[in-house]
């Protein structure tokens, strides 16, 4: 058994997280949380120089041709550094929708452009404030264009591309759409995290090509969700070390009564509850990052366990560092509040935790594993 | 980035498997499978013969005491082979409880600091079974704080003289041997006056006393010293120097990992998928689904945790303080999740007939077991210190006994 990854990719890590030292510092991340810039694009084109939008996909269709393993471990040093870039939109969703659904002419005529970071795609799925459900999709596809509107479009204001849900007569499916099209009209939205744009889209009358079979959309749908599940986990437990890594420090060198606040149990066994918590979700993201590299059949149990446990392990040290700091913790210009936004924007960014854990319990029934 | 075995691992798989299959006693099977949460019944068998039969073939066949060296009764196979062995054994691991303290904490105690001879003559027998070991380390006044304890050993000639009580001693009443530690000289600090021996438990002036268990059973025990004789030949490690020799027994505590800690999880899934409610099966009731989710992330992260460190195990490193999480959660999602089992079966949640009782009424033994899991080998929040501290480099708790002369530390109950 080899349950870790390899020097390989650790030296991979290594890199991405000294570029991300020199170029996504917190103040580059306030920049986009502090202004209207939907995200920074100096960082992006470090990203796309070092070819890491494209580490997954195939060499043929302009990417590095890595594999997941080391796109986890990006996703891992992007939320540790709160990346405030499409990274999760492009390349956890829209690739990976057009890896699922597209044919060979689409891939070709879609992916390099995604592969090299000179386009940016998203997924527009939701449209009513609540869980995504197949009936809350209202938007229509019919005589070749779609019209309806998509809300919570993540990173909708600099998207090129969307892969969208929408029904015909047949039932579900998914379209590319190019959102560069005159039907398509933009609008930001304000979020519990400016550091991610969000925004909703309008289509009217707007050209797309259908991806898959007509009405397997909902079900390609879910395999990308899962795949994205595992990606974005990496993302929650990069987030959650640096929280707990920010927490622990304070708590060395803050003093109160006369000794260092974590000389303090109450505070002591606080922290050690978010290692805890930390540590069971980073197996479990492992685990999902093997079932995801071997496209196991166990992907949609792997994919949910370590959704849930990374949600819940990146709000508990979010959530804990900012009490660890005390009234500091609370200004805008500690940190804490950064990570306490994106953890909880993470969290329902695919769909809530209720939403999960019901998909977890649903694998947990149809099988014999436990 | 995977779960397969290298060939010489795959190949030692099955010359396991193939040698279970062939010799276990597959006559308890039926029992043992039930045997969850320290219930083990075998019905009309004894447990402790049965036990130590399984202990002894397979030692005769060189597969007990795995990563210890052979002249002392091992085999020095590798750590990856002893956790390959741990998946293999399956259920009929519940036989090896008996000697779960003697392989596991006497055993590499005894390996580093007793004499040739001593190793030659102790460990081969502990190895086949022969010989069972208990650990004399905590009293009525030191559990968490065991370097507070107080049975006393005085120097008499070539022997020492030990006098006073040890308390929770698991499997004192079926053991040949015991690991003692003892203070030597009050007039130190609490940890510098320590001195550890090992004894026969059939020494004259040992007493031992059964202790009912909150759960109605007796594993553990109170043990009297009443002018004990030890040879001093029979002392570990220097005079004075107790206390690193326990934390030796003690590291190896967490060493055994591998046959990853049981969880009830299973238990818990099956449950819940054959349980009718007033509204149906209660897998499908929103609020039971939310918390199988939970446990369900816990348990996994437990098990692929365990994967983690026996990846790290296989490369030649050694597991460090961050094994302590195991029983830290664990233990208390086993006691929350037996309260959540007992619920659903609303009142007939208190029987604990077997023949009456769902699941043969396993969750009511893991409600009034689990509580000591919680404190066994180190309490839940001695388990956070140890995270806190050597994991996360905090300090130190304040302590009021610091640099205090032992015979001057106050106490209480
Ligand atoms: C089933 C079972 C089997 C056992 N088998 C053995 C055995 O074979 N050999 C052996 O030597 N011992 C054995 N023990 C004893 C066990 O190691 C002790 O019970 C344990 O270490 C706790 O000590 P204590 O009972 O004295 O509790 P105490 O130390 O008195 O603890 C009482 C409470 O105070 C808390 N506390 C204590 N110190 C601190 C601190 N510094 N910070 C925060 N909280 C603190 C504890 O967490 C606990 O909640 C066994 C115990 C059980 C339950």
């Amino acid at each position: 058994m080899n349950f870790e990854f390899s020097e390989d990719q650790v030296l991979l890590k290594n890199q991405i997280r000294r570029a991300l030292d020199d170029h996504c510092r917190s103040a580059d991340v306030r920049q986009i949380l502090e202004s209207d810039s939907p995200h920074d694009s100096q960082l992006w084109r470090v990203l796309c120089e070092m070819g890491v939008q494209g580490t997954a996909i195939d060499d043929s269709l302009g990417g590095a041709g890595a594999g997941y393993l080391e796109l986890c471990v990006v996703a891992e040093e992007l939320g540790r550094a709160l990346a405030p870039v499409p990274f999760s939109s492009s390349i956890f969703l829209a690739v990976e929708a057009l890896k699922v659904a597209a044919n060979n002419e689409q891939k070709l005529a879609l992916l390099p452009g995604l592969a090299s970071g000179e386009k940016i795609g998203t997924l527009a799925a939701w449209e009513i404030n609540g869980p995504l459900q197949p009936d809350t999709i209202a938007m229509r596809w019919e005589e070749g264009v779609l019209n309806g509107r998509k809300i919570l479009v993540p990173d909708g204001d600099v998207a090129d591309v969307a892969i969208v849900i929408a029904r015909d007569d047949e039932g579900l499916s998914l379209f590319a759409v190019d959102l560069t099209d005159s039907g398509v009209t933009r609008e930001t939205l304000e979020t519990i995290d400016p550091s991610r744009n969000f925004s909703t889209l309008t289509f009217n009358a707007v050209a797309g090509q259908r991806l898959g079979d007509a009405g397997d959309g909902w079900n390609l749908l879910e395999q990308v969700l899962n795949r994205a599940a595992v990606l974005v986990a990496f993302e929650q437990i990069g987030g959650a070390q640096r929280a707990l890594e920010m927490a622990t420090d304070y708590a060395q060198e803050r003093y109160a009564f006369g000794r260092p606040i974590g000389s303090f149990q109450a505070v002591k066994h606080m922290l050690a509850d978010m290692y805890v918590d930390l540590e069971l979700a980073r197996s479990n993201c492992y685990y999902g990052a093997w079932a995801l590299s071997t496209d196991a059949d166990e992907l949609p149990l792997a994919a949910a366990t370590a959704r849930v446990s990374a949600t819940q392990a990146f709000q508990h040290c979010s959530k804990n560092n900012i009490q660890t700091h005390g009234g500091m913790g609370f200004t805008w210009e500690f940190d804490c509040h950064l990570f306490y936004r994106r953890s909880n924007l993470l969290a329902v960014l695919l769909g809530g935790q209720s939403v999960w854990k019901d998909r977890l319990v649903s694998q947990l029934e149809s099988s014999d594993a436990a | 980035m995977n779960f397969d075995d290298t060939p010489q691992e795959a190949e030692f798989r099955s010359s396991v498997r193939h040698w279970i299959d062939d010799n276990a006693p597959k006559y308890l099977l039926p029992y043992l499978e039930k045997a969850s949460f320290a219930t083990m019944d075998l019905g009309d068998y004894n447990a402790n013969d049965e036990s130590k039969a399984w202990r002894k073939k397979k030692f005769d066949a060189g597969w007990a005491c795995l990563s210890w060296p052979q002249e002392y009764g091992g085999v020095g196979a590798s750590p990856i082979e002893r956790v390959i062995w741990q998946q293999e054994e399956g259920h009929y691991a519940a036989l090896g409880g008996l000697f779960t303290i003697g392989e596991g904490m006497c055993g590499p105690t005894v390996m580093s600091y007793a004499s040739e001879g001593q190793k030659k003559r102790y460990l081969p027998k502990l190895a086949a079974g022969e010989e069972v070991w208990c650990q004399l380390f905590s009293e009525p006044g030191s559990g968490s704080d065991l370097a507070g304890l107080r049975t006393k050993a005085e120097r008499d000639g070539d022997d020492w003289v030990i006098n006073g009580q040890k308390i929770w001693t698991s499997g004192a009443h079926h053991s040949d041997y015991g690991m003692l530690i003892t203070r030597t000289d009050p007039s130190v600090a609490k940890h510098q006056g320590l001195t550890m021996f090992f004894l026969s438990m059939k020494s004259p002036g040992v007493e031992i006393r059964p202790i009912k268990q909150a759960n109605g059973q007796s594993g553990f025990n109170e043990v009297y010293f009443t002018d004990v004789r030890i040879p001093d030949a029979q002392r570990l490690g220097e005079v004075g120097n107790g206390w690193s020799v326990s934390l030796t027994t003690l590291m190896n505590e967490r060493l055994s990992i591998g046959g990853s800690m049981p969880t009830g999880f299973p238990e818990m899934l099956a449950l819940v998928k054959s349980l009718q409610t007033g509204e149906g099966l209660a897998i499908k009731d929103k609020a039971v689904r939310d918390k199988l989710a939970d446990w369900h992330c816990r348990t996994s992260g437990l098990k692929y945790t365990s994967s983690r460190m026996i990846s790290a195990l296989s490369r030649g490193e050694t597991p460090g303080p961050e094994a302590s999480i195991g029983k830290l959660v664990a233990g208390s999602m086993m006691q929350d999740m037996s309260m959540v089992a007992l619920d659903l079966q609303d009142l007939s949640g208190i029987l604990v007939d077997p023949e009456l009782a769902e699941l043969s009424a396993r969750f009511q033994a893991m409600l009034l077991r689990s509580p000591a899991t919680r404190v066994e080998g180190g309490t839940d929040e001695i388990l956070r210190n140890i995270i806190a501290e050597r994991v996360l480099g905090l300090p130190g708790d304040i302590r009021a006994d610091k640099g205090m002369a032992f015979s001057d530390i106050p106490t209480g109950r």
